[in-house]
């Protein structure tokens, strides 16, 4: 009954992403600049898909691995540790920089670094703190915090017209995206999405807390650290791709539990990704159409984040 | 049948299980006694492979359980813990499917869904079967995570207080149940209880535990002892017959004046 219900909202939100994905690229299109325009278009519209659908996808399996509906895969650290290697770039380099200046070497070198992190210290502190997962979040939040002061006590030091330039880094946007950049992103995307669909069933059983997870034979410790890294994997490639945009996430997540009223991970992982790219091209609508660029995506995604936290506050306290 | 031998737990400095060895005979009800912090849980986490012992093995039927695999050790023994809240969307129903994962992954075929409805009714929550586990009372809920290791089908059935939360008459009902299990279906059921009169009405063997230690395991009369219980506990037990069944009455028989004084005036009002 629920799940019919569900299958059905799942088509509404496909249909409404089909529509706005299309509103988006064929809004005043024009033919003269046809050759320009709409592959630009494409290349957002896959952009904001492939983004979407990682920071959809980490939040949900976190928010099922730590069974707490306020968190996101940011707590890691990783945004702090994607500035502070913007800041570095520029702090050793300047704004010159072949790393900050070339889009490819620039996202390469993120990407692994952002990787690499967590791999060396996630998988080791993992071992280290006997797979507490709260402990593993301390640290991270720890982490996350120096590494953010560190940004901000070189970006004192940078001289101001480097620092604008590494201003913009610091907000995600989907404007000028290099095009390799976009299919190697989304390969990595689609081959996490891959493991994670072939075995969604257990993430239902992980959601249930440890010992019932192990009591029904998931091999707990294990699949965790694999969920983790795979976390990693999908919030590094994206945010080295259009910047920090982790709180789409939480928005997002949050909408599909409200809209699905279930535990099911079918529905969470598809409806919090279609939820997502809607967002994504209503935000980027928003920035290019109404605001003529003037603002970036990722403050309207905020401040529509914000004031749906306030309005779902408000409803809750009401009950 | 499951072997203990030689299971100790170590936190910082304290033993909170100490080189444990006992046996848990199949087709029977084994309860696990003893006052609070003996260990009892713990030991029951380590059987199951929730947690890790610092030494010792757990050989189930001559195998050591820590040798096979997770998922094969989910269709021979299941456990059920005595926190479980759950913060989660999810019906009663969804809840007792679960059981079917050691054996389905998550895709239900047609005899799946019997044993399910076979494990509702079994637990008597054909009422609510539809409604969210969060709904509940806490007494239905844990009838509920009951009928979910039913569904799991196992010969041994490990439940950590499965009476908490639970009036007298529902605490007797799920006695019953697990009587019945054992009768019906041959499984073997190892309980952690704390009421040690429904330990001794019900159970077939006892392992009765004291700071990390056995102290004695047999059949149930042999522990359900004045001189035995007095020791673990550590106050007055007196042990009397009633239809058939030794149950220990166990308020203090120390002189306190409050209380004293508060029994004696009940007497006298009786008389």
């Amino acid at each position: 009954m629920l799940d019919r219900k569900n299958n059905r909202l799942l088509i509404v939100l496909s249909i409404l992403t089909l529509v706005i994905g299309g509103c988006y690229i064929l809004y005043q299109l024009n033919f003269d600049i046809l050759f320009y325009q709409l592959p630009s278009r494409l290349n957002r519209v896959v952009t904001m898909i492939i983004v979407g659908t990682a920071i959809a996808i980490s939040t949900v399996i976190f928010q099922t691995i730590t069974r707490n509906r306020i968190l996101t895969p940011s707590i890691m650290g990783l945004d702090s540790v994607y500035l502070f290697i913007q800041t570095v770039i520029v702090f050793i380099g300047g704004a010159q920089s072949i790393l900050l200046m070339n889009d490819f070497v620039n996202y390469i070198a993120s990407m692994l670094i952002l990787v690499l992190f967590t791999v060396l210290v996630f998988r080791y502190l993992f071992k280290f703190t006997g797979s507490h997962v709260f402990l593993l979040l301390l640290i991270g939040i720890i982490l996350g915090t120096f590494f953010s002061s560190l940004s901000s006590f070189m970006q004192m030091l940078i001289n101001p017209d480097d620092f604008l330039i590494l201003q913009s880094s610091m907000f995600a946007s989907f404007n000028a995206i290099n095009e390799s950049l976009i299919w190697i992103t989304g390969g990595v995307v689609l081959l996490m999405l891959v493991i994670v669909l072939k075995d969604f069933h257990s993430l239902d059983v992980i959601a249930l807390g440890r010992d019932h997870a192990v009591n029904l034979g998931v091999n707990y410790d294990r699949k965790i650290s694999q969920l983790l890294l795979i976390i990693a994997v999908l919030v590094s490639v994206a945010t080295a791709l259009v910047g920090p945009i982790m709180f789409l996430g939480l928005l997002v997540v949050n909408l599909a539990h409200e809209m699905f009223r279930t535990f099911k991970h079918r529905y969470l992982l598809i409806g919090s990704t279609l939820i997502a790219v809607i967002t994504l091209l209503l935000g980027q609508m928003l920035t290019q159409y109404v605001f003529k660029q003037a603002v970036e995506i990722s403050v309207i995604i905020n401040l529509a984040g914000g004031i749906y936290f306030i309005i779902l506050m408000l409803k809750e306290s009401r009950r | 049948m499951i072997d203990l031998k030689g299971i100790s737990k170590i936190y910082g400095q304290k033993k909170v299980v100490n080189d444990v060895s006992v046996s848990i005979a199949k087709g029977k009800v084994t309860s696990f006694i003893g006052p609070n912090g003996a260990g009892k849980s713990t030991l029951l986490s380590m059987v199951t492979r929730l947690l890790d012992q610092d030494s010792g093995d757990v050989l189930l039927e001559g195998e050591n359980i820590l040798q096979s695999p997770s998922d094969k050790l989910a269709k021979k023994i299941a456990i059920l813990k005595q926190s479980n809240n759950l913060d989660l969307k999810i019906t009663v129903r969804e809840l007792i499917s679960f059981g079917r994962f050691p054996y389905t992954k998550g895709r239900l075929n047609d005899k799946d869904h019997e044993i399910i409805n076979e494990a509702i009714r079994y637990m008597e929550l054909e009422d609510f079967e539809d409604r969210y586990i969060d709904e509940l009372s806490g007494g239905q809920r844990q009838r509920v995570y009951i009928a979910m290791t039913i569904a799991q089908d196992t010969e041994y059935i490990f439940l950590d207080e499965p009476l908490n939360n639970l009036d007298m008459k529902h605490s007797v009902q799920i006695m019953q149940i697990l009587r019945r299990l054992v009768r019906e279906r041959n499984k073997t059921i190892i309980i952690v209880i704390h009421d040690i009169n429904f330990a001794s009405c019900y159970s077939d063997n006892i392992v009765a535990m004291k700071d990390g230690e056995v102290v004695i395991s047999g059949k149930k009369d042999d522990v359900i002892q004045k001189q035995i219980l007095e020791d673990i506990y550590e106050m007055d037990i007196n042990i009397e017959c009633i239809y058939g069944q030794q149950i220990c009455v166990y308020f203090d028989e120390h002189k306190d004046a409050s209380v004293d004084d508060f029994i004696e005036d009940q007497v006298h009002l009786r008389v």
